[in-house]
This record gives structure tokens, sequence and C-alpha cells, in this order.
């Protein structure tokens, strides 16, 4: 019998009451958006049965879990499937996993505020926002096995139960493998929608915080991993772009005639931004890149100067005129009028950019007639609908095909589609051939879009006893949620708070950059609090504990770090620890960095660093540990060495020699996390480990050297003028006492 | 355009290409042994680390020019049969990857490192592995991963 009809004979239809039908085949449990031209309905549909659209189960046994994130080495090709076959009781050595099709209505997760459902892997919200619809979905699947079991067998349904990849009925003796029950595989008139009673019990986990190695991990060490970059297509033909300078500079080009009569030229297109070019290969696209000549009309930047723009900013501080108000509780003005002593401080830090190592591409091919698309990128997906390219194409999102592939990192700069989008109008020139744009990594740092560059002016007051009674922050630059995240300071108790953000607006291209504004943020309000202490007297632990006597988790993971670093115990001769704490993307983590300073180099050099965290329930161990060590490491990476600066509209910087990144020379002698055993909702982490970064090395710092790192990167130059300045921590931390 | 002739991963490979052409395009594009990997195309990087001759090179900065025939290209798709090359076990091992986007280039020069030097201490693996960036910050898994390899083969001889 061949598979197709095998395949149409044991189909079966799921009546439902809009009239829908959904199909068991003989493979399992098929999606069938893809064939159905109604998508609403479809969606609709699935909402009630998302189950028929997560997994494929087939005669052997062998399990294919659908994943709806992007993989960019945080692992959800793992995570996600693994709360999936937990619940289904799956044999996790049968499964293998594929990106779901970029459906947004099917795939997509509730949540992110939208009218509709999104995909999007970005915020740490992957595992946080499927947890609960993987656990269910997998919980119906498992119900559908057993009630096609209890038909088979002419059993009722409650005699049944599951285990390890089978359907067993203990009494009469009855198993059956999953892939047996495949054939008579039928779906119930009614699925249950399982709540968490329905639900394992967390203490019968055997996937769910347990070691699992990560599955796309031998393809990435056998170098057949597939990235976008690595798309290679029938007649494929290659792109580049050449963008202005300036971001946002008009081109006219000047040499087209001769450009078009070189060798394996295809194409020139004129956009609003960038002249791009589409040749036979991709060194010609290359070579003709270099040989182009381009007036640039100006652009959104020109004349901006990042260095001198500080000054600005500092008038703004000045400025008695609010800001946006992003957080206010209690009366600040107030605690400061009463205040025994008050406290102030500007913090500052550069613009950083991405750095994702695989730079941006995307390849799309537009058919013939125009009218459909296809395209192959990395991408942390987003709100546009199918990333954009139906917009700019004209047509409608259902005749755009998107082909998920791994991302080379993501790091927030592959949540913009802008890469997507001109992919998308270069192969619109050439319709029937697929086309491959590359950036080069000119092209990804120079037309980057970066963390903003803001000033942060913090104040605080504290009374006779010296306790923290306001906290008083203003940030001033550019970039809106971008500087607002990481503001608030929910596990402190500090009574009267008060934070604003006063926009200065530069048209410099900005995106959200691993854990957005908590890294510039919370390395403000941390070593603010250290700097009170330092003057108070107080250590920074007890300062912390008692900040935090209302907030018993993160309590616990400032105690769990205090033990893990030796808090109070001896130093090292010329080094010393730092302490800090922040929530990110739900997460609580403390951490305590050791570091040690060369006061002739400047250079600052990182021993060691210990975390604890409380991310709910841990859904994989030791991949949180490897997103500590990865975060941290790029935390590392930005505060010590990394800075983008902009000259008369310019970005100054073009590549890795000049925009270094931490190499394996500056990599700390170790990376401890711990994680508080927790039975509530997990929560994100790859952002967790970054923002702590600053704040503990700078606070290490302050108690080595007395002395505040007040604006980040803290390379060599400006240790050295920090550590050469007269003055001490103590003289300016408080810098008034009023009553 | 002139015809080149190449040894990879001991075939004899042909192509036709532009004078100058960097051998990162011709493997990736022209060949389709994509395991090698763009990342700076100025040697900042190592994501693009082959072996010529056994020795560690970045593909960006060579040229088809600067090559024969009778040197020995090794990359990624060459080390082992089946991704199971001891440097390879080890590193899924310590599941060292993230995005897994500079792991071939990493992997190309531990190799090389542990031909070189098979009980490096870790400041030798730190300096020859300082060419090597990873922007997911896996560098203290990718120590771990030279160090298991290491022991793994001195474990059987």
């Amino acid at each position: 019998m061949n598979p197709s009809t095998r395949s149409a004979s044991r189909r079966q239809f799921l009546k439902t009451s809009s009239g829908m039908a959904l199909f068991v085949g003989v493979s399992g449990l098929l999606p069938i958006a893809l064939s159905c031209a109604d998508r609403k309905k479809i969606g609709e549909q699935l909402s009630k049965q998302p189950l028929t659209a997560w997994v494929q189960l087939s005669e052997d046994g062998q399990l294919t879990i659908y994943n709806p994130a992007a993989e960019m080495g945080q692992g959800s090709m793992t995570s996600l499937p693994v709360i999936f076959a937990e619940e289904m009781d799956a044999d996790w050595s049968m499964v293998q996993v594929i990106f779901s099709p970029q459906e947004s209505d099917i795939y997509g997760s509730e949540g992110w505020g939208a009218s509709r459902k999104v995909m999007l892997s970005a915020g740490s919200r992957v595992t946080t926002g499927y947890y609960s619809l993987m656990r269910k979905a997998g919980a119906q699947a498992r119900h559908i096995i057993l009630h096609s079991a209890a038909k088979l067998w002419k059993v009722p349904i409650g005699e049944l139960t599951t285990k390890i990849g089978k359907v067993v009925h203990p009494e009469q003796g009855l198993s059956a493998s999953y892939g047996e029950i495949v054939p008579f595989l039928e779906v119930p008139e009614i699925l249950p929608d399982f709540n968490e009673k329905g639900l394992k019990d967390p203490a019968d986990f055997r996937l769910i915080g347990k070691s699992v190695a990560r599955t796309e991990i031998p393809e990435k060490v056998n170098g057949s991993a597939q990235f976008a970059i690595d798309i290679r297509l029938p007649n494929m033909v290659y792109a580049v772009l050449e963008r202005g300078a300036i971001h946002g500079a008009r081109p006219a080009l000047k040499n087209k005639a001769s450009i078009l009569a070189m060798d394996g030229v295809l194409k020139i297109l004129p956009m609003d931004h960038a002249i791009g070019i589409v040749a036979t290969t991709l060194e010609r696209a290359l070579e003709v890149k270099k040989r182009l000549e381009i007036d640039w009309e100006h652009g959104q930047t020109g004349g901006f100067n990042s260095k001198d723009v500080f000054a600005v900013y500092e008038k703004h501080a000045e400025k008695k005129t609010k800001g946006k108000v992003l957080t206010e509780i209690g009366n600040v003005k107030k605690a400061f009028r009463s205040a025994a002593k008050t406290y102030r401080a500007d913090f500052k830090n550069d613009y950083v950019y991405h750095a994702q190592m695989e730079p941006l591409n995307a390849v799309v091919q537009v058919a013939t007639d125009r009218q459909s698309a296809e395209v192959w990128v990395g991408s942390q997906q987003g709100f546009d609908e199918k990333l954009g390219v139906p917009k700019v194409l004209g047509i409608p999102p259902e005749a755009v095909k998107i082909n998920l592939q791994y991302l080379g990192g993501g790091f927030g700069r592959r949540s913009m589609t802008d890469f997507v989008t001109e992919c998308a109008l270069l192969a619109q020139e050439i319709p029937g051939r697929p086309v491959k744009l590359l950036w080069t990594r000119e092209d990804d740092l120079t037309y980057g879009a970066f963390r903003p560059q803001t000033l942060q002016r913090l104040s605080a007051s504290t009374d006779a006893k010296g306790n923290i009674t306001g906290l008083s922050h203003s940030i001033i630059g550019d970039g809106g949620n971008l500087v607002a995240s990481g503001i608030k300071n929910n596990y402190y108790d500090i009574p009267n708070q008060y934070a604003e953000w006063k926009e200065v607006s530069h048209g410099i291209r900005l995106k959200h950059w691993r854990s957005v504004g908590h890294a510039p943020n919370k390395y403000a309000i941390e070593c603010l609090l250290d700097g009170i202490a330092l003057d108070q007297g107080i250590d920074p632990l007890a300062l912390r504990r008692t900040l935090m006597r209302n907030a018993p988790r993160a309590l616990a993971t400032l105690e769990k770090a205090a033990i893990m670093s030796k808090w109070n115990g001896p130093a090292v001769e010329g080094r010393a620890k730092g302490l800090a704490f922040l929530e990110r993307s739900g997460t609580l983590s403390t951490a305590v960095c050791e570091i040690s300073v060369n006061r002739e180099t400047g250079k600052i050099k990182v021993h060691h660093f210990w975390n604890a965290l409380d991310a709910g329930v841990i859904v994989q161990p030791d991949n949180v540990r490897a997103q500590m060590e990865g975060g941290i490491l790029m935390g590392m990476s930005s505060v010590l060495k990394e800075r983008i600066t902009i000259a008369e509209g310019q970005v100054q910087q073009s590549n890795f020699h000049d925009y270094p990144l931490l190499r394996m020379e500056d990599i700390p002698e170790s990376i401890e996390t711990e994680m508080i055993p927790s039975t509530e909702h997990p929560q994100g982490v790859g952002e967790s480990g970054t923002p702590l970064v600053a704040c503990a090395i700078a606070n290490a710092f302050l108690r080595l050297t007395g002395k505040a790192l007040r604006h980040l990167p803290f390379t060599p130059d400006r240790v050295l003028e920090v550590l050469n300045s007269a003055d001490r921590e103590k003289k300016y931390a408080s810098i008034s006492h009023s009553n | 355009m002139a015809a080149y002739t190449f040894n990879i991963n001991d075939e004899k490979q042909q192509v036709e290409v532009t004078e100058g052409t960097s051998l990162l395009w011709v493997l990736r594009e022209h060949l389709g042994l994509t395991g090698t990997k763009y990342g700076c195309g100025i040697a900042q990087c190592g994501a693009c680390t082959i072996h010529v001759d056994d020795r560690p090179m970045r593909a960006c900065t060579l040229t088809v020019d600067g090559l024969t025939e009778n040197q020995k290209i090794t990359t990624i798709e060459g080390l082992s049969e089946a991704g199971d090359h001891p440097v390879q076990k080890a590193w899924i091992e310590a599941q060292a990857p993230q995005c897994g986007y500079c792991q071939s280039g990493q992997i190309m020069q531990a190799v090389a490192l542990l031909n070189e030097n098979p009980e490096p201490s870790r400041k030798d693996i730190q300096s020859y592995m300082n060419g090597n960036l990873c922007r997911c910050g896996t560098y203290l898994r990718i120590v771990e991963a030279i160090q298991l390899a290491s022991k793994n083969r001195l474990a059987k001889k």
C-alpha cells in the first residue's frame, strides 16, 4: 500500500460547530493551516484545538514537535518541546524538533498586548509565554492517544494510563507504543481543556528540570546547522546595498551606466536610503559595491556628535521641566525635604552595537507573477505580519511563506525587519529568482541600530537612621521604552520613588539590545546604593537586606549569592567583590563579582562571578547556566570594551578591529550559577546576566579603590582617569546635607 | 575569470571564479561548504577558520590565487565522517554552542591547538583561541570542551 492512499483511507474528520474539519492522518496530527484559504477560521479553530498544530506522530513512534520560537542560542529548540513532551509523556529519544510554520494565528503567543497572537522571540519571553500552552497541548496530545487506545481496546479511558511513550492498561496487561496507536488515532468530539489540576504534578517531572541535551547542538558542531546566510538555491543571485554613512541620507548614483555595463551586474535598485545591487555572484556584488559613486543628500543625523551631547543632556537634567513620568510612588519631594541627608550622582553610557556573529542577511524569492513570495531568514519574528514582506510587496500575508532558519545571534537586532524588507524589494526586481542579500560586517555595524546613549541623574534621601526614604531617577536621552526598562525597584522597600524620561532626539537608529534599558538603569541604581552604603558605613549586603525586608524571594537570591561568593570571607590581596541585584523578565537575580585593577594600565580584570537566581520553575537547568554564563560574558564585553561613537553624524567604528569584543584572554576563572527551587511559573533568563555586570564591577571597583566608575564602558583610559582623579567617592556621593 | 583546482576535504574541487576571489566565498557560495562562516572579512573573528596543511587559517583573507592544489584544505565538513571527531564529541559533552555560528571556526582552531599541544594549560587555551570571537559568550564551555577532548584523548592512550 503506498503511503498516500493509506493516508487518505485512514483520514478522519472531526466535525466542529463552525463546520470546519481538522484531519488526523496516518502520519499523525497534521496542521492543515496551509492548505486552507480561510485563515481566520483556522485561527479560531486552532485556538480551540491547538494540539493538532504542535505535533506529528508516525507509526514507527517518531515524534516531531514544532517549535514556534526562534532559536538563537537560547535553547528554544529544546525547552519548548521538553515541556510538550513532558505532558504528553513522550519518549524523548523518539523526539525530533522542527520549526513550526510561521503562522502567528496558530503558533503565536497571546500576551504581547497586540489584538492578535504574535510570534516573537524577544524579551526573554519564549519559555514564560509558551509554558502553559505547551503543557496543555502536550496533555491534549496524550488525551488523544488515550482516547484512541480506549476505542481500540474497547475499555473505559479511565482505566488507561501512559508510561514513557506507551499507553497501557495495567489490569488487562495491554500495552502499545504511541506509534502503534497511530493507525487508530481518533480525535474525540470534545478535547478537555486541561487546567492545572489535569496536568502532571511537577514532582513527577522527568524532563522538565532535568538535564536534557540540546537538540540542535550536534548539527552546530558538524557545520550542518543551517543559518539563512547558508541558503543556496537554484538560480540564486546575490544582492548588496550601499547605505549612507549618515543614517537616512538619500543617494544619487553618478555612475549608473558604467556599473550596469559591468560583467555580472543584473540590476541596480535606487532606494530611499541606499543603492541596491544584484549580481550573479557574491564576490561580484561586493566588488561593484566598492565602485559605486554616490552623492548623498543630508541624512537624519547630520552634525550629531555623541561625545559632545552629554553637555546638552546635563542642561536638560538641570531644567526644572518635568519629563515623561515613568513611575511615581509616594512623594519624593516631601522625602527630600525631610531628609537627614541627600545624595546625587550622574551616570552615563555610550551607544553599543549588537555584534551578532552572523551579519544580517536574507533570501527572498518573489514568484514570476509577483503574487507570492518565499523568504528564508533568521529572525526573532515580530509584530509585522510575515516580517513586513507582504506590505512592501503589496500582496496578502497568506501569499508569503517564511522559512525560519537558525539565527547566528539575535540580541534584539533580529527583531527588526529592515534587512528582510530590503531583500524583498530587491527580489521583486528579479521575479522568479531567489535573491540573497548580505550585509557586510561593515554594513551591519555602521548601519546598526544601537542601544541608546543616556545620562542618568539619580538622587536619594536618607533619614537620621540611614534608611533610604526617597529615590529620584531622571533619564535623559533618546529611545522611549528602550531607556525606560529597568527603572522600577519593586523589590526594594523605598517608600518614595520617582522616575522620568526627558527626551532628546538625535535621529540615531536605536533598538532593543539584550536586556534593553536594564543594563544602564540598574547600573545607575545599584551604584548609587553602594555609594550611599559607603558614605553611611554600611555593608552593601546589609543595605540590600534592609531594602528587601518585604521581598523574600529577592532576599533569598541575595543570601544565596552571599554564601556562594563568601561575601564576608577574607578578601584576596588586591581584589574586591561587588554586589548587584535586579529583576529582569520576571527573574530575580543577585550577582557578586570579584575584580582587580591594573593601576598602570587601567585594565579591570574580572576573576569570578557568582550568581543566584529565582526564575520560577527551571525547565532546563544546564541551559539556564549557559544563558547566565553567556549573558555575563556579553555584559563584560559591553561594560569593559564596547563603545560606538558618532562624529558629524557618522558612526566612527566599522568592524571588530575598532569595535573590540571580549576575547578569551579576558574571561573570568569561573561563573557559578545557582537556581532557587520554585514551583512558580517560569520566567525569562536570557537577559538576566547581562545587566548585572556593570553594577557588580563598578561596585567592586568602589570597594577596591574608593572611587566610582560613572561612565560606561569602563575602558582602561576611563579607569585611569578615575583612578588619577582626586575625589574619593565619599566626598561626592553625598553632595548636600539638609536639615 | 579563471579556473582553479583545490584539494578540499580530500576531494579535488574545480571552480571558475574571478581572480582575487576570497577562498571563503569559494567554499561557501561556489562549493556549498557552508559550515565555514563569514563574520568580519578581515581575519578578526575567526568564524571562517579552516586548516591549510593542518594549520589554522582564516579563509576570508586567503584568495584563490594564493593557494595551490597541492595544499590540503580541511573544513568543518571534512573534520570527521559523522561529526564524531573527539573535539566535536567533547563540544557536545560540554554543551558548548549557543547560537552556533562561530562554533565551526572555534572547533577548527581547537583541533589545531590539540594537534600542536595535546595537553594545553588553561592559559595556553586562552592564548591560542584568542582570535576566535563568540558573541553568545560560550568561552568558558569552549575551554571546558578543549580540556575534555585533551583528557579523553589521553585516557585512550
